[in-house]
């Protein structure tokens, strides 16, 4: 088995969390993982992405070659187009709806969110209103990783495991809140993909 | 034992620390900053009582390392491919002493020029200073060569350098460890005069490093890093360099499936037995390679380029950039460079100034005193407030290396330019800028020096900084007069008093002043606990 994801945001949108735990649940399931960060002045508010793989096999390169990706996941919908071009024929995109808007001519939303849905297989959704209403509008990034999860070849089980290890120290209040977000964001996926 | 998710970087920390290491020494520099980082979160490390604290530069960090290595023990020193720069001169001169106990020097290239002003390729100092160097093709190899480098640094009694890049250093996967070894004991060198480089010693030395030559190769040719795939075609081969191995087994799946004869190439001086096994069965040969044709170009020889060899310099590669899986594809022939359609809803995002960080509120009373200042100049230096130079700012006209703002002030103050101002962060400024503010001081230049004081080394994500708390007292025990060392907090509410000390050392002083913005990085500030 083989996934090969695509990460993408604004510096400081916390990308990063999301391919942690999954690189975390894969390499505790016996999976090898590679899983390429950026780090340094892009952070400070730019586009970023990270590339993660996960695989049964040996993975060689730690850069997704363009057009061959499984999903793109994108915390905001710009940076969702910045990558859509990495999609391999039938891939998935996965784009939260709201804008990061620290440019001067950031382009028409609705247009912008008009060509994403445009993608054969996509999930655009409010993922911060759908953070919101499960308790914590922190735990965006768990709505997001949620409705990776069904894309991904780890069970379920393994990846809510991880999330309660990874919030664990800030109380079970957060933990609830994020494992919730989680379930809504699969339920979204699920239903649609 | 369990296998570990690790950073490139971290997994030339973490075996380090398996084998044996005492200390660290770094300056933090994209995309090296996390090999300390780890040892500095490390219990491990807390429990083996390693030394692992910031230097105030590489070549501090380098002579710290070589004091160490003298006592006996094994060192580590981390840096960004420019830090090397610093630090060359240690870094060269302790080949020439050799080492005692080992010495692992970390250079972290950053191709494409991700966080870094230029994009120079490490290897040619590790030719340049005669030492054996390893260049890692993934996160496991990263790990093994902390220990095996320092090993060789012991056995060849120099320093070996490891060369990783940006896409190595920044990019995860699972690796296996190994059982740790102990620290070595404090043990002095037998020969007192060896690390001695008066002429008559260094004379010695050189000539023992240069015959060790023959030694180097022959590690590299015995090396379990370097090997040859035989492949089916020889039409074709390739010379794989430390990651390039992966980009190119990407295209073909597996080893058993790439049809091409290969040298994997990872460690140097070149193996030329291995290599010229290679070469002599093929008809042509394809360099990969991270960074400057550094192979490629010895392949060519100094009449080149022959039609045998290719590779950057022939246009089968980008001359300039990292490689990527559809570059090495292309070269391969294996189908076109895949270049995304225009998307007219897509904007460029570049960094930019976090909100309420402080050196917008310095910029904006500096951009207010330089408009009424003519024809003034302000030489930046590096940092986030490098920043600066893009809008809305576009406050400052040069950006060259650790310490330039300073020096090239001076410089153009020298000249005639009136005013001259430098602006530098607290990090920048203790790493190397205390010393041209010195040759300032000395001529009394007309300059001003505007120290923007966050408390931190905040481009790398917020390392403590040597100067820490320091710096008026640096200033004044540099010589700058009392009077004309100025205190300004970067607040929008003192943005009229900022602006009046500003213009009163800038435009109404004609010596060398000082103006310190102090306020602390607001993403160090936001991580405190409250």
């Amino acid at each position: 088995m083989r996934n090969d994801i695509i990460l993408a945001g604004v510096g400081g949108q916390g990308i990063l969390t999301i391919a942690t735990i999954v690189g975390q649940t894969a390499v505790r399931r016996g999976l090898r993982v590679k899983q390429s960060e950026v780090h340094g002045m892009a952070q400070r508010g730019g586009a970023v992405v990270a590339h993660l793989r996960v695989a049964s096999e040996t993975i060689y390169s730690d850069l997704i070659a363009p057009g061959s990706a499984d999903v793109v996941l994108a915390v905001e919908p710009m940076e969702a187009l910045r990558q859509a071009h990495n999609l391999r024929p039938g891939g998935v995109l996965l784009a939260n709806t709201e804008p990061v808007k620290n440019i001067p001519d950031y382009p028409d939303e609705q247009a912008l969110l008009d060509h994403l849905r445009d993608t054969p297989r996509h999930l655009v959704m409010d993922a911060g209103a759908m953070a919101k209403a499960a308790g914590s509008a922190k735990a965006m990034n768990m709505v997001m990783l949620g409705a990776l999860s069904p894309c991904l070849d780890l069970p379920e089980e393994s990846l809510t495991e991880t999330i309660r290890e990874a919030f664990q120290r800030k109380g079970e209040d957060v933990v609830a809140a994020n494992l919730r977000a989680f379930a809504a964001g699969r339920a979204a996926a699920v239903a649609v993909l | 034992m369990a296998r570990l998710l690790l950073l490139g970087d971290e997994a030339v920390a973490q075996g380090a620390l398996d084998a044996g290491l005492s200390g660290c020494y770094a300056y933090p520099g994209t995309p090296s900053t996390e090999i300390m980082e780890y040892l500095q979160g490390s219990p491990e490390a807390a429990r083996r009582g390693l030394h692992r604290q910031w230097s105030a530069n590489e070549k501090c960090a380098m002579e710290e390392a070589l004091g160490m290595s003298y006592a006996g023990r094994r060192a580590m020193v981390c840096m960004k491919h420019v830090g090397l720069n610093v630090a060359a001169d240690g870094f060269v001169n302790a080949a020439i002493t050799g080492t005692h106990g080992g010495i692992l020097v970390v250079a972290a290239d950053d191709p494409s020029m991700h966080s870094s002003q230029n994009e120079q390729d490490s290897r040619f100092y590790g030719q340049f200073a005669m030492v054996p160097f390893l260049e890692p093709a993934n996160q496991q190899e990263a790990y093994d060569m902390a220990r095996s480098g320092l090993d060789l640094s012991e056995a060849m009694e120099v320093p070996v350098m490891v060369r990783v890049t940006t896409r190595l250093a920044h990019s995860r996967a699972d690796i296996q460890p190994a059982p740790a070894r102990d620290q070595s004991p404090v043990r002095l060198p037998r020969q007192r005069q060896r690390f001695v480089l008066l002429p008559s010693v260094a004379r010695r030395n050189y000539d023992r490093l240069v015959a060790r030559q023959a030694d180097f190769v022959a590690a590299s040719e015995a090396s379990s890093y370097n090997r040859l795939l035989r492949g089916r075609d020889a039409s074709l081969g390739v010379v794989a360099c430390g990651i390039a191995f992966n980009y190119l087994m990407e295209c073909f799946g597996s080893e058993a499936a790439c049809p091409c004869p290969v040298l994997k190439l990872s460690q140097y001086p070149l193996p030329k037995r291995l290599l010229g096994q290679l070469l002599e069965r093929c008809e042509r040969v394809l360099v990969l390679e991270e960074g400057a044709p550094f192979v490629e170009q010895m392949l060519h020889g100094p009449l080149g380029p022959v039609e045998t060899v290719r590779g950057r310099l022939t246009g089968h590669l980008p001359r300039t950039g990292e490689l990527n899986p559809s570059v090495v594809a292309a070269a391969l022939g294996l189908g076109a460079l895949a270049v995304p359609a225009a998307e007219p809803l897509l904007r460029p995002r570049p960094p930019r100034l976090c909100e309420g960080c402080p050196h917008i509120f310095s910029y904006k009373a500096l951009m207010e005193v330089m408009s009424e200042a003519g024809e003034g100049r302000v030489f930046g230096d590096i940092g986030c407030y490098t920043l600066g130079a893009l809008p809305p700012f576009e406050s400052i006209d040069s950006c060259v290396d650790m310490g330039a703002s300073v020096s090239m002030a001076k410089g153009a103050a020298d000249a005639g330019l009136v005013p001259a101002v430098a602006v530098i962060g607290d990090s920048t400024f203790t790493h190397s800028g205390i010393t041209p503010l010195l040759d300032a001081v000395w001529e009394n230049s007309n300059i001003t020096v505007c120290i923007l004081d966050n408390d931190t080394t905040g481009m790398t994500g917020g390392q403590d900084s040597v100067g820490q708390g320091k710096i008026e007292q640096i200033c004044l025990g540099l010589g700058v007069p009392a009077e004309h060392v100025r205190v300004i907090v970067p607040l929008p509410k003192n943005h009229a008093e900022n602006v009046r000390v500003l213009r009163e050392e800038i435009l109404g002083h004609a010596g060398v002043s000082v103006v310190i913005a102090r306020r602390e990085c607001i993403q160090t500030q936001r991580r405190k606990p409250h």
